[in-house]
């Protein structure tokens, strides 16, 4: 089914994409909302700019842009896939608790922050480019991959894995990430980490027809140092 | 070895001559505040051990034993009072932050025992509640403006969706992992019974307690614990937690001791990894960021339940509310600063926030004046102690009350005040499964519809007494409230006068 989204809120689209059982093409999207919000099958395909909280709490469902999505792409997502041929704006995958989100281009701040995981649900962001500042933050689990393509220093900015106590990034770059908080230790990608990521990898270049030359040299991993980073915090009164 | 400053607060008092050392209290403390002497023969005690809960004054068959307070004094100073001489000790000893657990125990001025009632004499007759219908039934949410009639003038249902109550009261939020298993299936059981609300707190809902969903309210929180579409749509309204009385401004660490299990499970959380909520929701940083939340949980929800946003009484309260009310929020909920918790640091519990009675009255008047008092509810929680508590809330401007350490109280809660040390001797603040089974669900539950039946049964008398015989007639009712002992400013932010005026 296909929807001309132009002219509609986002109360009548969403309204109108609940409708739809299956696979749907929303076309002229213009910054409406909450697109997706648990959607648990099926395969929507949004051309133009979806707005705030696309797929949010998504449940199994594929979304796929044709443009550049904004905030808080996949908030609190369960599962399901969210690829977006473009940039992401702040807060991508905040929460996340399972699925997979692709982003050919950049992510804004924010990316990942607090993703969990839990035994077989484990969340996946690969950014195709750089990411934004507080990557990762209060991560508690999950994956982030960031790719730095096109990019000429450092995919990652300030703040990285603040407060980080589970999961993991690995990062595509020559430089070990300066200035990063005490809470997250950086090393260089394993044989394991690069098996880890390359299903990952492998994805990517096929939903954006990049192709890619993973060697593990060229990864640094970002873990954070210990589970419980507040236990010495307090004494009880 | 460095000197130990710190002296025990309390003192057990054991009567040799009752004692049988049948080591029921080395059994029951958690704490290890109790041990037989085997060669003597004898029980002994280690009050530095002892925090107070009473748990073995409760269990020794021969009513051997109490606790008191310690006779040990400091150079008696008006100043430097003996807590904050201790509290300086620990830290010095520790370099730790202060991390305490219930509510503010400090000696601020409790409004509701300033605020007395009004009975009829004479004219406006009271009312018997036993003989007489007397309505506490409510229902939470927004209301419509105005009523809106379809091209035939029939009236159409434009009523959003509301919460239903048989009395003002809910249980508040507390996690499933901060209060053990049993505590929550006692309250949830209540709630269902009583036909009010039990709320799950932010981490998320046993798979167990979906059953009890007509009578749940699900919590979203900073660190989404638990936060998925079933979730959302298992309960019978969605609460958003922006903040709570105990620790406004402040997020929550849930030490990885308490994350075992099934509540890994029910967080999605590794075991033994903390569960943080950040102090922000990082995705709001405005009221237009909260609209959007709330959009996304009513998208999620399919429009078919009340949001609540819940936050924490401070200075710029009203505002605050003002734009929680344009939000498109059903219900605001306000958390006083006597508002308990399962941890907070000790400085931000005690000093931060502001009473419930002051917010409340300056929040319902600020909805009042603007004239969108109508697109919200309030509920109003911490610290309510009692029906009095809720009839002079109702009056003062409150849909409804939340209570969690009134109810913690019903099940066992001595409030010694240890949540923290996640070792709670009465089975509710722990996960440790020696101890939870201590709580049976089945006594909880009837305790807790005992406690709020009684409640119900007050709250019409003294409804009755004032000639008023439902519970929405009450609501905002000011002139039925009268002060004692505040001053203008005081009697002002209430927005009532002085008893004998």
């Amino acid at each position: 089914m296909k929807i001309d989204a132009a002219n509609l809120d986002f109360e009548q689209l969403n309204k109108a994409l609940k409708n739809v059982q299956g696979d749907s093409i929303v076309d002229n999207c213009l910054g409406q909302r909450f697109i997706g919000v648990k959607r648990n099958s099926g395969k929507l395909t949004l051309n133009g700019t979806p707005g705030n909280a696309l797929g949010a709490y998504l449940d199994g469902a594929v979304i796929e842009v044709f443009g550049n999505a904004q905030d808080a792409v996949g908030d609190t997502m369960n599962d399901g896939k969210i690829i977006i041929h473009g940039s992401a704006g702040d807060a991508l995958g905040l929460a996340m608790r399972g699925g997979e989100i692709y982003v050919k281009e950049n992510a804004g701040y924010r990316a990942g922050i607090h993703m969990k995981e839990y035994q077989e649900k484990k969340p996946v962001i690969v950014i195709g480019g750089s990411a934004g500042s507080f990557l990762g933050e209060y991560m508690a689990g999950g994956l982030i991959i960031v790719l730095g393509l096109g990019a000429t220093k450092l995919p990652l900015k300030n703040f990285t894995g603040t407060g980080m106590h589970g999961g993991k990034m690995i990062v595509r770059t020559k430089q070990l990430p300066e200035g990063l908080p005490p809470q997250v230790s950086a090393a260089k990608a394993s044989m394991a980490d690069l098996q880890e990521i390359l299903p990952y990898l492998t994805q990517f270049s096929a939903l954006f027809t990049i192709s890619l030359t993973p060697k593990k040299e060229d990864f640094f991993v970002l873990k954070p140092n210990a589970k419980n980073p507040y236990t010495k915090l307090y004494t009880e009164n | 070895m460095a000197i130990n400053f710190l002296y025990p607060e309390y003192e057990i008092v054991r009567k040799e001559s009752r004692c049988i050392a049948c080591r029921a209290c080395e059994n029951q403390c958690a704490h290890g505040a109790h041990e037989f002497l085997a060669d003597k023969g004898v029980m002994t005690c280690d009050e530095s051990k002892c925090v107070n809960c009473h748990r073995c004054v409760c269990i020794c068959p021969t009513r051997a034993l109490k606790i008191v307070k310690s006779g040990n004094a400091y150079k008696q100073n008006a100043n430097w009072g003996q807590r904050t001489v201790d509290e300086l000790y620990r830290q010095a000893d520790s370099g730790g932050v202060l991390l305490s657990s219930m509510g503010n125990p400090q000696n601020y001025p409790v409004y509701f025992d300033k605020i007395l009632l009004n009975a009829s004499q004479v004219t406006n007759p009271s009312i018997d509640p036993l003989r007489e219908p007397m309505e506490t039934r409510c229902a939470l949410g927004a209301k419509p403006h105005r009523i809106e009639r379809d091209k035939k003038g029939n009236i159409k249902n434009n009523l959003p969706p509301q919460l239903k109550l048989s009395m003002p009261i809910l249980f508040s939020a507390m996690s499933y992992g901060s209060i053990s298993y049993n505590a929550h299936e006692s309250l949830a059981r209540a709630a269902q019974e009583l036909g009010i609300y039990y709320n799950t707190g932010e981490g998320g809902l046993h798979e167990d307690f979906y059953k009890y969903g007509k009578n749940t309210v699900v919590q979203v929180a900073s660190g989404r614990f638990g936060v998925h579409s079933g979730y959302l749509n298992a309960g019978a309204a969605v609460e958003i937690k922006m903040g709570q009385g105990a620790k406004p401004g402040i997020g929550g660490h849930l030490p990885g001791t308490k994350i075992v299990g099934d509540i890994a499970r029910t967080r999605m959380i590794p075991e033994g990894t903390d569960a943080i909520s950040p102090a922000p929701h990082h995705d709001i940083y405005s009221i237009e960021d909260l609209r959007q939340l709330v959009y996304s949980l009513k998208e999620a929800t399919d429009y078919k339940l009340p949001v609540i946003v819940k936050i924490a009484a401070v200075h710029n309260i009203t505002a605050i509310a003002s734009g929680i009310a344009r939000s498109g929020a059903d219900i605001i909920a306000i958390d006083g600063f006597r508002g308990g918790t399962g941890a907070a640091p000790t400085r931000i519990r005690d000093h931060v926030g502001i009473p419930i009675e002051l917010a409340l009255a300056s929040v319902d008047k600020r909805l009042r004046d603007e004239g969108i008092r109508d697109n919200v509810s309030l509920v109003v929680g911490g610290s309510i102690r009692s029906s009095a508590d809720i009839v002079k809330a109702v009056a003062l401007g409150a849909d409804a009350v939340y209570i969690a350490s009134a109810a913690l109280l019903a099940l066992g809660c001595h409030l010694c005040r240890s949540c923290q040390t996640g070792k709670c001797n009465w089975g509710i603040a722990t996960q440790i499964p020696q101890l939870t089974k201590r709580l049976n669900p089945d006594i909880g539950c009837k305790r807790l519809v005992n406690l709020l039946s009684a409640w119900k049964h007050e709250i019409q008398e003294m409804m009755g007494g004032m000639g008023i015989n439902s519970i929405e007639a009450l609501k905002g009712n000011r002139l039925m409230l009268r002060g004692i002992g505040l001053n203008e400013r005081e009697l002002a932010v209430l927005g009532i006068k002085h008893a004998g005026e």
